[in-house]
C-alpha cells in the first residue's frame, strides 16, 4: 500500500512534522525609502477588489507598493503559521476569529491602539459590534473589513411546484418541539419517489427525493451554518462572555432541544439522515436538486445567484424561535505583524484598508458586505443592480438584537473539534444530546484549566 | 582482486552514496532527531520550545482520543492488509500460472499511478450517498442508498476498499516478481506427480516467497499505518471520529491546534509502533532466509 521502500520510513511520521516548519519564503525588503508590504489573505474572490484597493493606495502613497498573496482556506493558516514561525511573516494578513487567538496570545499581531488614538479613527464607523471583535484587554489587533450573516436559501423552482410562495418564508417560526411553521414548510417541501410531500400520511421517508431541509453537520463548535443560528434563538449562548470567555455552555438545554428537533427531521424523513448525509458539500446538493431548503452565508451569494449556479435559488429571513429571530454575524479584519520591519507603512495600509475608501472600492465589487455601513449599502445596491435580490442579510444584520457573535477564545479548533464529534454522535444515535454535549462541554473547559 | 581495488571500490562507492546519505541525513535524519526534541517540548510554532519532560507523553496516555484514533488505525491496517494481501496473492499467482501478458501487468499498475487525492477524490464522488454513481446503480437495483463514506460502521472498510483498490496492483506485480524467482521444474515436477493448482501454490509458491512477502507486508504495514491522504480528501476524520487515524490525529495537533510538542510524542509513539512492529514481522518471517537454498 506504499511507494516507500524504506522501513526507516517510519521517521517520515517525525519528518513530516518538521520537515514543513523549516520553509520560508516571501520577503519585504525596503529599498531605499520605497516599501513593498506583503499582504495575505485567503478568498480568490476578493482577490480582485482588493487589488484594486491596493493599486488606489499606492497611487496615494507611491512610496508603498503591496504585494497580495491568496492562498486557499486550507494552507492559509499553516502557511502563515509557519511563515510567523521562521521570523519572516507577512507585514498585513486577513484575520478571522477562530485562529487569530493564539497570535495574540503569541504576541505577534501589533496593537494598533496607538496608531487609533493619534490618527483619530472612528470605530463607530463599522456595523455595531465589529471593532470590538478584534480588542482585548484595551489593545485593538485589526480593523474591521466585512460582515456576513445568514439566511435560508432554497430551490425557487422546487418549491413553486410543491406550492410554497416567497411570501410563506417571509417571516417563518420555529421552536424546539413541533418546529413550528419552519417545520411545516420544510415537511411540505420535501417529496418522495411517488410525488408525495411530507405532510401527506402517505409519504414514504424510505424513498425520498427531494428532502426539505439538507443540514450541516461538519460544522465545529459554531453551528454558523445551522443548528447555531436556531439554538440561539432558542436562548443558547456559547460562552460566559465574548470575546475571550473560558467558560463554554454546549451542555445547556437549550442547545440539546435545537438539537434533537434536527434528529426529529431525519427520523420524519425531512432530513437525510448523517450516515445518509454526503461527503459533498451542500451547495453541491442544493445545485444537484436534492436539498429544497438549507441555511447559507452572506459569503455564498455569488454561488447560489451568480451565473454558475445550477438551479435558480432565493435567499429568506431565518426563522424566529422562541426568543426572536437571530442569525450569526461574524466579520474579518486586517492584523499587521509585530515582527515587521515596517510598522507606519502597514498602518497606513491598514487605515486605508478599514477606510470608506477601499471599503466603496470593495462594495462596489459586490463580492462581500465591508465593515462601514455606507461602504455595505454600496455592496447591496452592486447586486441590485445585478438584478440579486440580498436585502435579507442587510436586514438581519440591522435589526437590533437580531445577531449573535460567533465565540472567539482560545483554543477555538480543538473545542471545534470535540463539539463538533459529540454533535455528529448524538445524530448518528449513539449517544443522547445531552449526554454528549455535556461530555464535550467538560472536555472544552478542561482546555481553559 | 587486489586489496588495492577494493578500496577504491569502496572509496568510489561512497562518492556514489553521498546525495542519498545527505538527502537522507538532511531531509530524515534531522528532521527526526528535531522531532524527537520537539516531543519533550512544550512547542506551538509560535513559541520557543521549553524542555517539560515526558509531559506530553504523559498526556498522551491518559488522552482516549490517541487511545481512539490508534484503534481506528489498527482496524484499518487488519482491513487493509487483509484484503489487499490476499487479492495481490489471488492476482498475481494467476498471473504467474496462466499468462504473461504485459498489458495486463500495464493495466493493473494503472490505479497506483493515480495520485492518492486524486484516488480520494475520485472515490468521494463515487461512492458519495446523493450523487454518487455507485449509489445511482444501487438504488437502480433496489438497493440503498447506502453511505459509504457517512456511516459511522462502513467509512472505514470503504476507506480500506479505495486503498486496496489503488495499491493491489502494484502488490501483486511484487508478488508476481518474487514468483517469476521460483524455478519453474518445481511445478513442472509437482504436476507430474499429480499435485493440483491449490496444493501447487501451498507447498511450492507460498514458502518459496516468503522473503518477498515478507518484504511486501512489511511495506504495506508501514504505509498502512500512515494513512491520511485518503482520509484528509474524502472524510477528515468524520462521522464523530470514526474514521480518524492516527496520522490525521497527529496532523491535526500539528497544524490546526499547532501543539507540535504533543504532536511529536505521538509521531515518535508511532515511529515506536512502527519499529517494533516491523522487527517482529521480519523475525516471524524469517525474512533473510529463502527456503530455496
Amino acid at each position: 500500500m506504499t511507494r516507500r521502500t524504506r522501513a526507516g520510513a517510519a521517521l517520515l511520521s517525525i519528518a513530516l512534522l518538521t520537515g514543513l516548519t523549516a520553509c520560508s519564503s516571501g520577503d519585504s525588503s525596503g529599498d531605499g525609502d520605497a516599501v513593498t508590504l506583503d499582504y495575505w489573505l485567503w478568498d480568490d474572490n476578493q482577490k480582485a477588489a482588493y487589488q484594486a484597493c491596493a493599486d488606489a493606495f499606492t497611487a496615494a502613497n507611491p512610496t508603498i507598493k503591496i504585494q497580495i498573496t491568496q492562498s486557499a482556506w486550507d494552507q492559509y493558516w499553516q502557511n502563515l503559521t509557519t511563515q510567523l514561525a521562521s521570523g519572516d511573516a507577512p507585514d498585513v494578513w486577513t484575520n478571522q476569529g477562530s485562529y487569530y487567538p493564539q497570535f495574540v496570545a503569541s504576541g505577534q499581531i501589533l496593537d494598533i491602539q496607538p496608531y487609533v488614538d493619534a490618527d483619530k479613527v472612528d470605530v463607530s464607523q463599522y456595523q455595531a459590534g465589529l471593532a470590538d471583535l478584534f480588542t482585548k484587554d484595551g489593545k485593538r489587533y485589526g480593523l474591521p473589513k466585512d460582515w456576513d450573516t445568514m439566511a435560508l436559501v432554497y430551490n425557487v423552482d422546487h418549491l413553486g411546484k410543491q406550492g410554497i410562495k416567497a411570501d410563506d418564508l417571509a417571516d417563518l417560526s420555529w421552536n424546539p418541539t413541533d418546529g413550528g411553521t419552519f417545520e411545516q414548510i420544510i415537511a411540505k417541501a420535501t417529496r418522495d419517489a411517488n410525488g408525495r410531500n411530507g405532510l401527506d400520511p402517505a409519504f414514504d421517508k424510505t424513498k425520498v427525493q427531494v428532502y426539505g431541509y439538507l443540514p450541516e453537520w461538519a460544522d465545529g463548535s459554531q453551528g454558523q451554518n445551522g443548528w447555531g443560528n436556531l439554538a440561539a434563538s432558542n436562548g443558547f449562548t456559547y460562552l460566559d462572555k465574548n470575546p475571550w470567555g473560558t467558560q463554554y455552555k454546549y451542555d445547556d438545554p437549550a442547545l440539546a432541544a435545537t438539537i434533537d428537533w434536527f434528529k426529529s427531521l431525519i427520523a420524519k424523513g425531512y432530513s437525510p439522515a448523517l450516515d445518509k448525509n454526503s461527503t459533498l458539500s451542500r451547495d453541491t446538493l442544493m445545485g444537484a436538486g436534492k436539498g429544497a431548503i438549507s441555511y447559507a452565508g452572506s459569503w455564498t451569494i455569488n454561488t447560489y445567484l451568480g451565473d454558475d449556479a445550477k438551479a435558480k435559488f432565493a435567499f429568506a429571513p431565518v426563522p424566529a424561535g422562541p426568543q426572536g429571530r437571530k442569525t450569526a454575524i461574524n466579520g474579518l479584519s486586517d492584523a499587521i505583524w509585530a515582527g515587521t520591519e515596517h510598522k507606519d507603512a502597514a498602518w497606513k495600509w491598514v487605515k486605508f484598508l478599514g477606510s470608506a475608501d477601499c471599503q466603496n472600492i470593495v462594495g462596489d465589487k459586490a463580492v462581500v458586505f465591508p465593515a462601514i455601513k455606507s461602504a455595505s449599502a454600496k455592496a447591496l445596491a452592486a447586486h441590485q443592480a445585478k438584478q440579486r435580490d440580498v436585502q435579507v442579510f442587510v436586514d438581519e444584520a440591522q435589526a437590533p438584537g437580531g445577531t449573535f457573535f460567533l465565540p472567539i477564545t482560545e483554543h477555538g479548533n480543538e473545542v471545534s473539534q470535540a463539539v463538533q464529534d459529540a454533535i455528529q454522535s448524538a445524530v448518528l444515535g449513539q449517544s443522547d444530546s445531552a449526554t454528549a454535549l455535556k461530555k464535550a462541554n467538560n472536555q472544552v473547559n478542561a482546555l481553559f484549566k | 582482486m587486489s586489496s588495492t581495488k577494493q578500496r577504491d571500490d569502496r572509496r568510489a562507492a561512497w562518492w556514489f552514496l553521498a546525495p542519498v546519505l545527505t538527502g537522507f541525513a538532511v531531509f530524515y535524519g534531522y528532521p527526526a532527531i528535531r522531532g524527537a526534541w520537539y516531543s519533550v517540548t512544550d512547542y506551538t510554532m509560535l513559541s520557543t520550545p521549553a524542555f517539560v519532560g515526558a509531559d506530553n507523553y504523559d498526556k498522551l496516555v491518559h488522552d482516549s482520543q490517541f487511545w481512539r484514533s490508534l484503534l481506528v488505525t489498527i482496524w484499518y491496517v487488519v482491513l487493509n492488509i487483509g484484503s489487499q494481501t490476499v487479492l495481490a496473492l489471488l492476482v498475481a499467482a494467476l498471473m504467474h500460472r496462466l499468462t504473461r501478458s504485459v498489458l495486463l501487468r500495464a493495466t493493473l499498475l494503472l490505479p497506483w499511478l493515480v495520485p492518492n487525492v486524486t484516488v480520494g477524490l475520485l472515490w468521494m464522488w463515487l461512492l458519495d450517498t446523493n450523487l454518487g454513481f455507485v449509489n445511482h446503480l444501487l438504488t437502480s437495483l433496489g438497493v440503498g442508498p447506502v453511505g459509504f463514506l457517512t456511516d459511522a460502521t462502513l467509512a472505514m472498510p470503504s476507506i480500506a476498499a479505495i486503498n486496496t483498490w489503488a495499491y493491489t496492483g502494484y502488490t501483486a506485480l511484487l508478488l508476481y516478481a518474487g514468483m517469476l524467482q521460483i524455478p519453474q521444474y518445481l511445478y513442472e515436477g509437482a504436476s507430474i506427480d499429480g499435485a493440483g493448482e491449490w496444493r501447487m501454490f501451498r507447498s511450492i509458491t507460498l514458502p518459496l516467497l516468503r522473503p518477498i512477502l515478507a518484504l511486501v507486508l512489511v511495506v504495506s504495514l508501514i504505509g498502512s499505518f500512515q494513512i491520511f491522504d485518503t482520509i484528509a480528501v474524502t472524510t477528515q476524520g468524520d462521522p464523530a471520529g470514526a474514521t480518524r487515524v492516527l496520522y490525521y490525529f497527529i496532523y491535526q495537533q500539528a497544524f490546526s491546534y499547532f501543539q507540535m510538542g504533543y504532536a511529536s510524542a505521538a509521531a515518535v509513539f508511532l515511529a515506536l509502533i512502527l519499529g517494533i512492529l516491523t522487527a517482529v514481522q521480519l523475525r516471524l518471517l524469517r525474512a533473510s532466509t529463502s527456503d530455496l537454498t
